[in-house]
Order: structure tokens, then C-alpha cells, then sequence
């Protein structure tokens, strides 16, 4: 079995899985980090978002393999005390309903926020391709508006 | 209903815990005791826990599962606005699956606000009024004379106060209040209810803290996939388990015969693969050499449907359902008469976090995790499953990444106690999507063959509808039936619905407003056209349709044969209330919009909620449909419990029908299902959804009811509608992709 050194939140850890192992299975089963979610398996969904080297990924469609040098970021490592501005919008706008998708929307909302300047909706409907299957959209729109405010 | 609860007999039970922690327990004569003989001390059970620590700090337990309806929140607000304490200084804790302790625990149906709303006030109430007691008793002073506000006694006159932290010692030497005749809030006073509070489990939701099934880890645990028969009722003719077994990872691989032929909502049929990951697991699968024994259902398909209700629409119908007044003579002699036939697809149900159960088999027992809307039936489930009995069986209820109504069927739970118990230890099942989409208690189809007839002053008065649906013997598939009740019965005088079914071998179920989520379309679809028939304005024919305000119910035995809902209350005050109200909100009487674009109006009532919503929608020269706006209007009673909560349930529901409305479809080929994922069962995007979703609740003195549902059904014709108005086009099928029209 081959083993793979990774950068996940700042911290070096080595896992042994199969090469083509995708990323949302050594975070989830390996490494305990469970906040990034299965959904689809086939990268239309989002649920499993992290970032890599700072850009919003669909780690369902990651292979382990790929990721090994780059760093990873998971919503468990977004901040350490949910202070991140997308976070607290997050619940100051009360945008969760079952909650599943939303640490995947969280991180494509601060990948989308860390290139700078104040989305449009028209940008947020671009970046913001996961789904929601309880239809937060609209609460989602206003708490990225909200948090660029802040960022 | 509510008003049941109202008069439900209880008691309120006082226990000290180790630690010195006051604990709360309410308990209920179950409502099935009530109509029944004088009920036995046996027959009452709690259903509500409250527990108050010495430096004043409440736990409420949150009792139902929690599937994104925001059940875990509201609950807990009831209760602690009658306790009279803080929001702030409540912690609220999931309970386990025991309907010994906290009776029905299934959520479903919108029915945990009517069920519960009066039952947890006075649970709240009991408490409050414990503590003022043992205020009143310490200082020796009138409990008239005491008040209480942030979980706290006061004694104004003398100005002393004390925590119910600090009363407890003597809180616990008193008799427990009367449940039935505790003093509860004017809803003026209520501080709680009725303002906005957050979902209780957001601050770990943001931080992705381990809630859901999915998230269930147990030292030792393996990990499962469990592969089924493409064809509903098939089952393993072979495979080469010992490929399997050598397969990286893996370590069992077995055959599961299942207990039913294959369509069951218990174990089914099919190959169980466990191994180090689930990644192993789902890779051994993959490669895995199965041959199925497909059974007699593989030449089912949706094609053959459709010829078939084709076929039978032109036949004498298996059954009339209602009949009222002469519907083919005032047919003949209506000034205009419109046939339409509309029909609509199988729907998945598709929450984003796909079926799993964790199960843990140790000597002879099972303990298990599960996302489940009925998590007790699933622990029932799993005993007669595996052959134990259900005292050897413990179930935790997981936060669940939504429900809409797949989540009541509990197969993943029996197939999970099922490798637990045969591997011996602790295992986590997980389905991969293809799993959810392919196997599935599906929305039915069904098909409509309409005929309505207006006068010459407009005013509708024929209906006729022969609706084939599915089933056998007489009886529908489960949420295939249509009510004798259903709208417009009982509001056209001369009004005939019959029923053909079509016998089917797909596994049907309740999907979020079961049948009015389809219905509506219909109804309201086929209003839309005889307003236009008749040359009126569509909210206006509406109005006129519902007529005066007034409750509309059947007398006993007239109208023809009843289904199994007919019957119930209508009341045409409520819908023409919310119907004005959208009218209003949406500037309807003034619209003026450019070309391509329209609006739709559409109302229906379900689970006890009065709906009508407006949807604003455009269609452009390369027949690209645009939703731009959608109007809510709802009566839901009352009291809207929590505000932030329920405008986030009423714009969720409008968005999932429009989903459903837009591109949603499963089509069955060979017996199987043809849709496997997201990229051809298309859940709704960002991009697709509408810039607003305004809701508005019109307040009316009618028990709060539930919204997990109501908000949906309307919003599909509302949009079909708009659609009308904005090209002349007419849906009469979904979805709406297949109509000629693209979806952005």
C-alpha cells in the first residue's frame, strides 16, 4: 500500500490507502475529518468542497494521489473557532436547514470571498455551482453579501 | 389533530438526579386511550424531559428527529417559553429512539407542531409552576403574589427572588402540577415563541462537528456497501464471493436472501461487501461479477404505462369515486367545455445524505445509528430482522441530511443490523447515490383524462375526471390515491371523479406533501385553463370557484363512495384569505409586464395549511424558461412558532417544487430505474433559483399546524401557469425540460 504525506489544515499527516483512494475518503474515513460530506461521488453536487492550495475542490473526484505536496484545507480548518466572516453570516443569517451541504457552500463562499471585492449575485451564481437540496439559495446569497462585508 | 391534544389527561412526574439535577417528566394518556375505557396508570407515557441543574442551567430534550425541518429548535422554544427561562441559558439534547418515554417519535406528515404544540406548552407551564410553588412555600407568601421571568421567581413586595436552580431541593418535595389545569401564557406574553431563533445545531453545522448518520465513527467499525438487484423483486442468481473476498481491503463478502420478495420496506435481497474503508468496499463492488435473477418485473416501463393509461382512458372506468349532481348533461349543456389530459412522472426522493446506518452486533444485542424519520419502527424493524427481541436493541436518532419522506422507510436499517449481526461487530452501511436514486419509495406517476365545462355568465360548472393511476384489486399504490375530497369536489355541482389503476412493481412512498404535491398541478392547472375558457381573470375565476366563506364538508353518506381522507373540512374563508393576500403582496391586479413574461397563481390545501402562492416567470426566444419572483401566502393558523425557521421551510418548499416542476423525472426502463445521480436527476441550483422568495402568514384563530408541506404544492401550477401567461403555452406534462422549454 502506498503512503501519501499531506498538508491538512496546517498539520503534516501520512495516510497508507490506494493510490486512486479520492481525497473525501482518507479526510472522512482516515483522518476522522468528517465535516466535508459525501453527496454524489461524481463531483455534481459539492457537498465534499475543500480547498486546495486555497481553491474550492471537489475532493469526491480527488484522487489522494494528486493531492500529496498541496495544501488542504477542510471546513474543520476553515477558522478555529468558527470566527471566519462566512461562518458567522452563516448563522447570523440562520441559513441551515438540514445542514448537510453546507460546510461544502461554506468553503466555495470563502474561496469565492478571498479573491477580494464584493460578489455580485450574478458571481455568486457562477462560483456557487453545489447544490442545496433543501433551497437555502436565497439565504445563501444574502449571508455571502453580508460576510463580504466584513471580510 | 390538535384539538385531541388538548383534552389529553397527564401528569407531570418530579425526579432529583444523581448530582443534584431537578429532572422534568411529563406524561401523556396516549390518544388512542383516550376515546377508549378509563385508562390505567400503564397507559400514561412521558413525552417531554426537562432537566434544571443547581446553577439554574436547562436542558430540554429534543424528542423527534431532526431532517432540516427545524423540529429540534422550535420544540425546545415551546417548552422554555412556558418554563419562563432564557433561550440562552437552554441546551437542548437529541433523545434516543424510546416511545416507552417519549411517545410517537415519527416525523412526517407536518404533523409534530399540531401533534405536540398545546402538549409542550403545558409541559413548560407544569414547570414554571412547580418552581413558583416552591417559591411561595420558602417564603411563606401567596404564589399570587409571585411572577417569574429569566428562570427566576420574584417576590416583588419584598423584593426577594430565587433560581430555579436554587429551588430544586424543594421543587422536589412537592406534588407535580396538573397538566390539565396549569395556567399557560397569554400568546402576548410569550418571549420565545414568535421570534426569530436560530437552528440549534448551526454553530456546529459551520464548523462541520460530527452530527449526522453519516458522521457515526466506533472503535473497530468496518465499513459496508450493500449491492441490490436492478429490478424491483430480483435477487442473486450467482457471484464470485471469492473474487470479492481477495479484492484489496475486504474482508467479508456474503449473499443476503432477504425476508420479502424484493419490494419491502425491510431487508431486501442482495450481495453485503465489507472492508477496511468504505472506499474498498465500493471499489470491490464495482468490480464484482454478480448475475442477477431479475424475477417477473423486468418488463415494466414507463412507456408501457402511458400506453396503457392511454388505452384505459378510453375505457369504462374500474371504479367511480364520487358523483355528484349530472356531470355529462352539464357538459352538453356548458357554454364552453375544455378535455385536457395532464400527467406527471415517478419523482425520487434524493436528501443529500444518501441512506446509512451504523450497527454494532455485540452478545446478542444491536445498538444503532440511524438518520431515520421513524427511528423506534426502524429498531423494530431491525429486532424482527435478525431475530431478536426489540428490549435487545438501542437506537440513536442522527441529525439527518434531510428527509422529504424517504427517511419513513427504514430498509437501511435492516440491512445494517443484518451485517452487523453477521459479521459480529461494529459496521457502518453506507449507500453510494446510484443506491438512493435506484431504490427508492417513489412519487407515483399518474395520469389525468379531464373534461370541464363553464356557463355563459363564466362560472365553472361541470368537472369530470377520469384519473388513472396505479394499483390492484381496487386499492392504490401507496400515495397513488385520489380523495373524494380533493379540490374542486364539493365546490362544482355537477362533479364525477373515476378511478383505473394499473398494477405496478415499483416501491412507492410518501414524498414531501404526498399526492398534493402531483395533484395540485393537475387541479389547478386544469382551473387555469376554464378561467381562460370562461374569459376570466384567473385569481379572480378562483375566488368566485371557492365562493363564500365558509367551512365546506360533506353531510354523512352523500356525495357517493368516500376515500379514504374524504370527508374532512375545507375552509373556503381560510383559502380565500391567503388567496386575497397573494393577490395583494404580488400587485397581481396591477401587473403589467413585458413580453415573455407572466404570472401564475395557483392555491391548494394540505396538512391542515392553507396555501396560495403567485410565480413570476419568464420565457425568452430561445425558449429559455427564467423564474424571477415567487409570491407565498399561508395560513397555518395562530401562532408561527419560529419565524426564521418557518419563512426558511415555506421558501425550501417552493424551490423543491419548483425542482420537481422543472426537470425532475424517473423514468423506469427493463424494470429498473434509468436515472442514477445528479447529472440526470437534477436537484435544483443556485442559478435556477428564483432572486426572491417573499412569504408571507396570514394569522387566523385556527391551531398552529405544521410547514414542513403545505408551502410545495402550489407552487408547481403557479409556475405552469406563469409559463401560460407568459407564451400561451400550456403544460400538461412534467416536467417542464421535456416540454420544449430549456432551464437555465
Amino acid at each position: 500500500m502506498p503512503s501519501f504525506t499531506l498538508t491538512i489544515n496546517g498539520k503534516q499527516q501520512s495516510v497508507d490507502v490506494a493510490a486512486d483512494t479520492p481525497l473525501l475518503w482518507v479526510l472522512r474515513d482516515n483522518l476522522g475529518l468528517t465535516g466535508t460530506k459525501f453527496g454524489c461521488g461524481i463531483g455534481e453536487c459539492g457537498a465534499c468542497t475543500v480547498h486546495i492550495d486555497g481553491a474550492a475542490t471537489r475532493s469526491c473526484s480527488t484522487p489522494v494521489s494528486t493531492v500529496a505536496g498541496r495544501r488542504v484545507t477542510t471546513i474543520e480548518g476553515l477558522s478555529s473557532d468558527r470566527s471566519h466572516a462566512v461562518q458567522k453570516a452563516w448563522i447570523a443569517d440562520d441559513v441551515p436547514q438540514c445542514g448537510y451541504c453546507q460546510s461544502g457552500q461554506i468553503m466555495v463562499a470563502a474561496a469565492l470571498l478571498a479573491k477580494g471585492g464584493k460578489p455580485t449575485d450574478v458571481d455568486i451564481d457562477t462560483a456557487m455551482t453545489n447544490i442545496c437540496r433543501c433551497g437555502t439559495y436565497q439565504r445563501i446569497r444574502t449571508a455571502i453579501h453580508h460576510a463580504a462585508g466584513e471580510v | 389533530m390538535s384539538t385531541l391534544t388538548v383534552g389529553r389527561r397527564g401528569f407531570l412526574k418530579v425526579t432529583v438526579l444523581a448530582g443534584g439535577s431537578l429532572l422534568l417528566g411529563a406524561y401523556f394518556e396516549p390518544v388512542r386511550a383516550i376515546t377508549g375505557k378509563a385508562s390505567r396508570a400503564a397507559d400514561f407515557m412521558p413525552n417531554a424531559y426537562i432537566r434544571i441543574a443547581a446553577d439554574g442551567a436547562v436542558t430540554i430534550i429534543a424528542k423527534n428527529p431532526e431532517i432540516g425541518q427545524g423540529i429540534k429548535t422550535a420544540f425546545p422554544m415551546i417548552i422554555a417559553d412556558e418554563l419562563d427561562v432564557d433561550w440562552k441559558s437552554v441546551t437542548v439534547e437529541m433523545a434516543m429512539a424510546d416511545q416507552a418515554k417519549y411517545g410517537s417519535q415519527n416525523v412526517g406528515g407536518s404533523s409534530s407542531t399540531p401533534n405536540n404544540y398545546t402538549t409542550l406548552r403545558r409541559v413548560g407551564a407544569a414547570g414554571r409552576q412547580l418552581f413558583v410553588t416552591a417559591a411561595a412555600q420558602t417564603w411563606n407568601v401567596p404564589e399570587s403574589e409571585c411572577t417569574t421571568a429569566s428562570g427566576t421567581v420574584f417576590h416583588r413586595s419584598s423584593n426577594r427572588k430565587l433560581g430555579y436552580g436554587e429551588l430544586i431541593a424543594k421543587a422536589a418535595t412537592l406534588p407535580p402540577p396538573d397538566l390539565q389545569s396549569v395556567t399557560l401564557k397569554d400568546p402576548k406574553d410569550f418571549k420565545i415563541i414568535g421570534t426569530p431563533v436560530p437552528n440549534v445545531d448551526a454553530p456546529g453545522i459551520v464548523r462541520g462537528m460530527p452530527m449526522y448518520g453519516i458522521d457515526v465513527t466506533l472503535p473497530g467499525m468496518l465499513y459496508a456497501v450493500y449491492a441490490k438487484c436492478p429490478v424491483f423483486g430480483g435477487k442473486v442468481a450467482s457471484v464470485d464471493l471469492a473474487a470479492v473476498k481477495a479484492m484489496p481491503g475486504v474482508r467479508h463478502a456474503f449473499v443476503v436472501d432477504g425476508a420479502s420478495p424484493g419490494m419491502s420496506a425491510g431487508l431486501n435481497p442482495g450481495v453485503a461487501i465489507v472492508a477496511d474503508s468504505w472506499w474498498y468496499a465500493k471499489t470491490a463492488r464495482d468490480k464484482m461479477r454478480v448475475t442477477w435473477d431479475e424475477g417477473s418485473t423486468e418488463g415494466q416501463s414507463t412507456a408501457e404505462f402511458a400506453q396503457r393509461a392511454a388505452e384505459l382512458s378510453q375505457q369504462s372506468p374500474e371504479r367511480s369515486v364520487r358523483k355528484d349532481g349530472d356531470v355529462d348533461a352539464a357538459l352538453s349543456g356548458a357554454a364552453k367545455v375544455v378535455a385536457a389530459a395532464y400527467s406527471y412522472p415517478f419523482l425520487a426522493h434524493a436528501p443529500l445524505e444518501p441512506m446509512n446506518c451504523t450497527a454494532s452486533w455485540q452478545n446478542g444485542k444491536l445498538e444503532m445509528w440511524a438518520p431515520s424519520q421513524g427511528p423506534f419502527g426502524g429498531g423494530q424493524l431491525a429486532a424482527r430482522t435478525v431475530g431478536i427481541p426489540e428490549s435487545d436493541v438501542t437506537v440513536h436518532i442522527t441529525r439527518a441530511g434531510g428527509g422529504f419522506g424517504r427517511r419513513g422507510f427504514n430498509d437501511f436499517m435492516a440491512e445494517a443490523a443484518w451485517i452487523a449481526k453477521t459479521i459480529g461487530g461494529p459496521v457502518k452501511l453506507l449507500w453510494t447515490r446510484e443506491d438512493d436514486i435506484q431504490h427508492d419509495y417513489y412519487r407515483p406517476g399518474g395520469f389525468h383524462f379531464l373534461k370541464g365545462g363553464v356557463d355563459a355568465d363564466g362560472k365553472l360548472v361541470a368537472w369530470h375526471n377520469h384519473f388513472v393511476s396505479f394499483g390492484e384489486n381496487g386499492r392504490a399504490a401507496l400515495t397513488a390515491d385520489l380523495s373524494a375530497s380533493e379540490f374542486p369536489a364539493r365546490f362544482v355541482p355537477n362533479y364525477a371523479l373515476d378511478i383505473s389503476l394499473i398494477p405496478l412493481r415499483v416501491p412507492t412512498g410518501w414524498l414531501r406533501a404526498p399526492g398534493s404535491n402531483a395533484l395540485a398541478f393537475v387541479m389547478q392547472s386544469f382551473i387555469d385553463e376554464l378561467a381562460h375558457a370562461a374569459g376570466k381573470d384567473p385569481l379572480q375565476f378562483r375566488l368566485d370557484l371557492l365562493g363564500a366563506p365558509r367551512m365546506v364538508t360533506d353531510p354523512p353518506g352523500a356525495g357517493g363512495a368516500r376515500g379514504r381522507r374524504g370527508g374532512g373540512g375545507y375552509d373556503a374563508a381560510r383559502m380565500r384569505g391567503v388567496l386575497e393576500l397573494v393577490r395583494d403582496k404580488s400587485g397581481w391586479d396591477n401587473r403589467q409586464l413585458p413580453g415573455g413574461t407572466g404570472m401564475g397563481v395557483a392555491f391548494h390545501f394540505s396538512h391542515r395549511g392553507y396555501f396560495a402562492e403567485v410565480v413570476e416567470a419568464s420565457v425568452d426566444a430561445t425558449n429559455l424558461l427564467k423564474v424571477h419572483k415567487i409570491w407565498i401566502a399561508g395560513d397555518i393558523g395562530s401562532q408561527i412558532i419560529n419565524p426564521s425557521a418557518a419563512i426558511g421551510q415555506a421558501q425550501g418548499a417552493a424551490l423543491d417544487g419548483l425542482a420537481q416542476a422543472l426537470g425532475q423525472e424517473i423514468t423506469i426502463d427493463r424494470g429498473r430505474v434509468v436515472q442514477s445521480n445528479f447529472h440526470n436527476f437534477a436537484l435544483l441550483r443556485h442559478r435556477q433559483a428564483p432572486a426572491e422568495v417573499e412569504v408571507h402568514f396570514r394569522i387566523t384563530d385556527n391551531p398552529p399546524t405544521g410547514l414542513g408541506e403545505p408551502a410545495l404544492p402550489p407552487v408547481i401550477p403557479a409556475l405552469c401557469n406563469a409559463i401560460f401567461a407568459a407564451t400561451g403555452k400550456r403544460i400538461r406534462a412534467l416536467p417542464i425540460s421535456k416540454q420544449g422549454l430549456r432551464v437555465a
